[in-house]
């Protein structure tokens, strides 16, 4: 089948979306480590960098992924290309 | 069977089902944990506590195989596409989570410090490489394997055969460490001999994937994951209770990591640690000395220790001490060899020992700027092949086909992550709270005052606890502890005081932890075997019914080659697992992501790409890992090979940095100066890009 213009409006903002949630996943996993010994300020008891890489990291990483299911999951809708319903 | 769903029942209804289900069984494991805590209480031996745990969780597991077992195609390799986007999240963070994580994380935590935590945002940050690059697209493909995507994207047998032969590499390797860990367990948890308490293990794991596949596989790993994280959870709450007031460690543990730093400095310059590890430095210093000249010292150590044999004989010394130095005497090395080994070894584990102990919070540690460098490098070298691996590894991916849409596989996803988060983000806090346990209380107690957990342990196993009086003055210095990382989730309870039954419990869980990933891994072997190789490649023509017999052959001979070869206890088998890690992420990881993003890429640059990769993987392994390079060239390493052949100060471990790009590499430039995919592949790649063309149930989508 012959990909319409709104399909491939649709993929592009995938591959936007995509983009954007990586560069933050990079930030958060190489920028910020890279620099861990200059961030050792005191963040409610921890050093700012083991909590960090302990914890803090471990959030952003939730919140992506959820952040990504329920954007792409409303484009589906927006978009006319969810799933019908399933069983 | 109607528990775990009946062929025309709604997806609703199902849910419903499954929600009761498990509510009930997580009530009646906490219920079966009270019972046994009051049967303690009266009496029980700790024995049977441990046989109970044992017994109860195995049978259960089993239980479900059975109410489970199939021998339709689609619910044996894939549960029949209907397991809801939460359930399946639990699936994934039990088949995960394996016996190294459960166990041996929270350990490497407290040796190593920061350094540890190249594990904890390795193995959760690859989720979001799952989540954007694979999970929903290879759902939207909708077939049963891996190599089947690899086959299917990139026409044919020839990449199906490569992704086949890497699936099979990286996740044998990671499952011997798995039954290696039910051993060692079980074990433990019964007393059983560890060859008798791997096959004891490997029963619990066949029952279960033999009789329903995929189907009782995702059933069992929810069972386990709720185990696991009850188990893992507990204890530490215990903990930062006792120490804090708080039953939220995870919130808390900055505190006392502060108050674990400050000891640090303390024992940084202690006069009494330092006389310890002066002690252990001047032993390391003797031992290199007697290297210069082996056979010399070898006649010197048996004179000596002759002499004060006969000495006591002519005293007429103490039987005991007679005893003990005819033991001595029996026990100095017997040949050149031997004594070469013996000191070598008295070498490096005395030098280890001298160190001062690490400051737990230092990121990248190291003597100056430049030591300093080459640990950060490897630091982020680690958690990038740990991340890739982790959006690579077969049996972690094919968990996405059973959900019902692409939809919930992007929900799984999140729900996978949260689920391993919470005993991710708890490990560190647990090893933080037990250090400063070990710090404050255990450190200057004199010999005689120390608790009874000490001694129950280092009976057990040397390599995990022992404590010596090296400076002979009847107080504990930290030196004079040598700990090993496993003890530190096994011996929590007890360190914490807690009742024998979390101790079953923690060990049941352990259990569970290494059982499902077992579970997964195995049926990944045996699927890609049956369905890649005999189906797809040998028999194209095979009856259904014929695939799933033949599928669950193989798993019995996998099984039984994996058991077998966990049973001669591999050296290194940490490096081993996460060698693994480096693999999957060099072969599959270039050719996954470009067969979804960019058309042009074609059968050859895939082929190619993932020959590459894992070959120059495993070529660095080989030639800058000591046992493997013994293994392949049978002499051993020396520092100046090792110098010569490192790329980058780069650790063996971390391989994968130089195959994923090179991987990368190769697939654009092969496809570049080949043909065009034809059309009907740039369809499938327009077709796996949208979960419905036309916002209806897509065809392929709908199963088999």
């Amino acid at each position: 089948m012959e990909l319409t213009a709104r399909h491939q409006e649709y993929w592009s903002k995938n591959l936007r979306i995509t983009g954007i949630l990586l560069a933050i996943w990079f930030f958060v996993t190489f920028v910020l480590v890279f620099f861990a010994r200059e961030l050792t300020f005191n963040f409610f008891g921890w050093p700012f960098s083991f909590w960090l890489a302990g914890q803090g990291a471990l959030v952003v990483y939730c919140l992506i992924i959820w952040y990504y299911a329920n954007y792409m999951n409303r484009l589906d809708i927006e978009y006319g290309v969810a799933e019908g319903e399933t069983l | 069977m109607s528990m775990f769903g009946t062929a025309n029942q709604s997806q609703s209804d199902f849910k419903k089902g499954l929600n009761q289900v498990y509510t009930w069984y997580t009530g009646g494991f906490v219920a079966f944990v009270i019972v046994l805590a009051i049967l303690e209480q009266m009496g029980m031996p700790k024995a049977w506590i441990g046989y109970s745990f044992l017994a109860a969780t195995v049978l259960l597991y089993a239980g479900i195989g059975v109410l489970s077992r199939t021998n339709d195609a689609a619910e044996y390799y894939v549960a029949g596409r209907r397991v809801p986007a939460m359930y399946n999240g639990m699936a994934t963070g039990a088949d995960w989570m394996s016996a190294a994580s459960f166990i041996g994380m929270a350990g490497t935590l407290y040796l190593t410090g920061y350094g540890g935590l190249a594990f904890i945002l390795g193995w959760t940050g690859g989720y979001c490489l799952v989540a954007l690059f694979l999970a929903p697209y290879l759902r939207k493909f909708g077939q049963f394997t891996i190599p089947d995507f690899l086959g299917a994207r990139f026409e044919g047998n020839l990449p199906r055969l490569i992704g086949l032969v890497a699936a099979v590499l990286c996740s044998f390797t990671y499952v011997v460490a798995q039954i290696y860990g039910v051993g060692l367990i079980t074990a433990r948890l019964t007393g059983l001999a560890f060859e008798v308490g791997i096959f004891a293990g490997l029963i619990g794991i066949l029952v279960c994937s033999f009789l329903g596949g995929m189907r009782a596989v995702t059933w069992t790993q929810v069972a386990q994951y709720i185990i696991l994280i009850i188990a893992y959870l507990l204890p530490v709450v215990w903990l930062s209770v006792k120490h804090t007031g708080v039953p939220i460690p995870q919130a808390v543990y900055g505190f006392t990591l502060e108050k674990v730093t400050a000891k640090e400095d303390m024992l940084l310059k202690d006069p009494k640690e330092l006389e310890v590890r002066g002690i252990f430095k001047a032993r390391s210093e003797d031992a290199a000395a007697k290297l210069k000249d082996v056979p010399a010292a070898l006649a010197a150590d048996t004179a000596a220790a002759q002499k004060k044999l006969d000495d006591l004989k002519a005293a007429n010394g103490a039987v005991a001490d007679i005893n003990a130095a005819q033991a001595a005497l029996n026990a100095l090395p017997k040949d050149e060899a031997a004594a070469k080994a013996a000191y070598t070894a008295a070498r490096t584990s005395n030098a280890a020992r001298s160190n001062p102990p690490i400051r737990h919070a230092e990121p990248f540690p190291g003597k100056d700027q430049a030591a300093q460098d080459i640990s950060r490098k490897n630091f982020m070298a680690l958690v990038f092949c740990l991340m890739i691996g982790t959006a690579a590894l077969p049996h972690i991916l094919m968990r996405y086909y059973t959900v019902p849409s692409v939809r919930e596989a992007r929900e799984s996803v999140a729900w996978s992550l949260f689920f391993i988060f919470l005993l991710y983000f708890t490990a560190p806090a647990l090893a933080v709270l037990a250090k400063f346990e070990v710090y404050t209380v255990l450190v200057n107690t004199p010999f005689d005052k120390l608790p009874e957990w000490i001694a129950r342990w280092s009976a057990v196993d040397k390599s995990l606890l022992s404590v010596v009086d090296v400076n002979k003055d009847g107080i504990l210095q930290l030196a004079e502890i040598a700990i090993g990382g496993d003890i530190i989730v096994l011996a929590t309870p007890e360190i914490g005081g807690l009742p024998y039954v979390v101790s079953g419990m923690v060990a049941a869980g352990g259990l569970a932890a290494a059982l499902s990933t077992a579970d997964g891994l195995l049926l990944t072997i045996a699927n890609a075997l049956s369905h890649d190789l005999y189906y797809k490649v040998l028999d194209p023509n095979a009856s259904t019914a014929r695939r799933v017999t033949i599928s669950k052959m193989l798993l019995l001979v996998v099984a039984l080659a994996a058991a077998y070869v966990a049973a001669q206890k591999p050296a290194d088998i940490l490096f081993l697992v996460s060698a693994a890690f480096s693999f999957a992420a060099a072969s599959f990881f270039p050719a996954l992501t470009l067969g979804i993003f960019w058309k042009r890429a074609n059968k050859w640059g895939a082929s190619l790409g993932m020959i590459a990769g894992l070959g120059v993987t495993m070529y660095y392994m080989v030639t800058t890992q000591p046992w493997l390079y013994k293994l392949t060239f049978g002499t051993a390493i020396t520092p100046e090979i090792l110098k010569a052949n490192m790329w980058w100060d780069i650790a063996p471990i971390s391989a994968g940095l130089f195959g994923v790009p090179l991987g990368f590499a190769v697939i654009i430039v092969v496809s570049l100066l080949t043909k065009n995919p034809p059309k009907e592949i740039q369809d499938l790649v327009e077709h796996v890009r949208y979960p419905s063309l036309d916002g209806k149930m897509g065809a392929a989508g709908a199963g088999h």
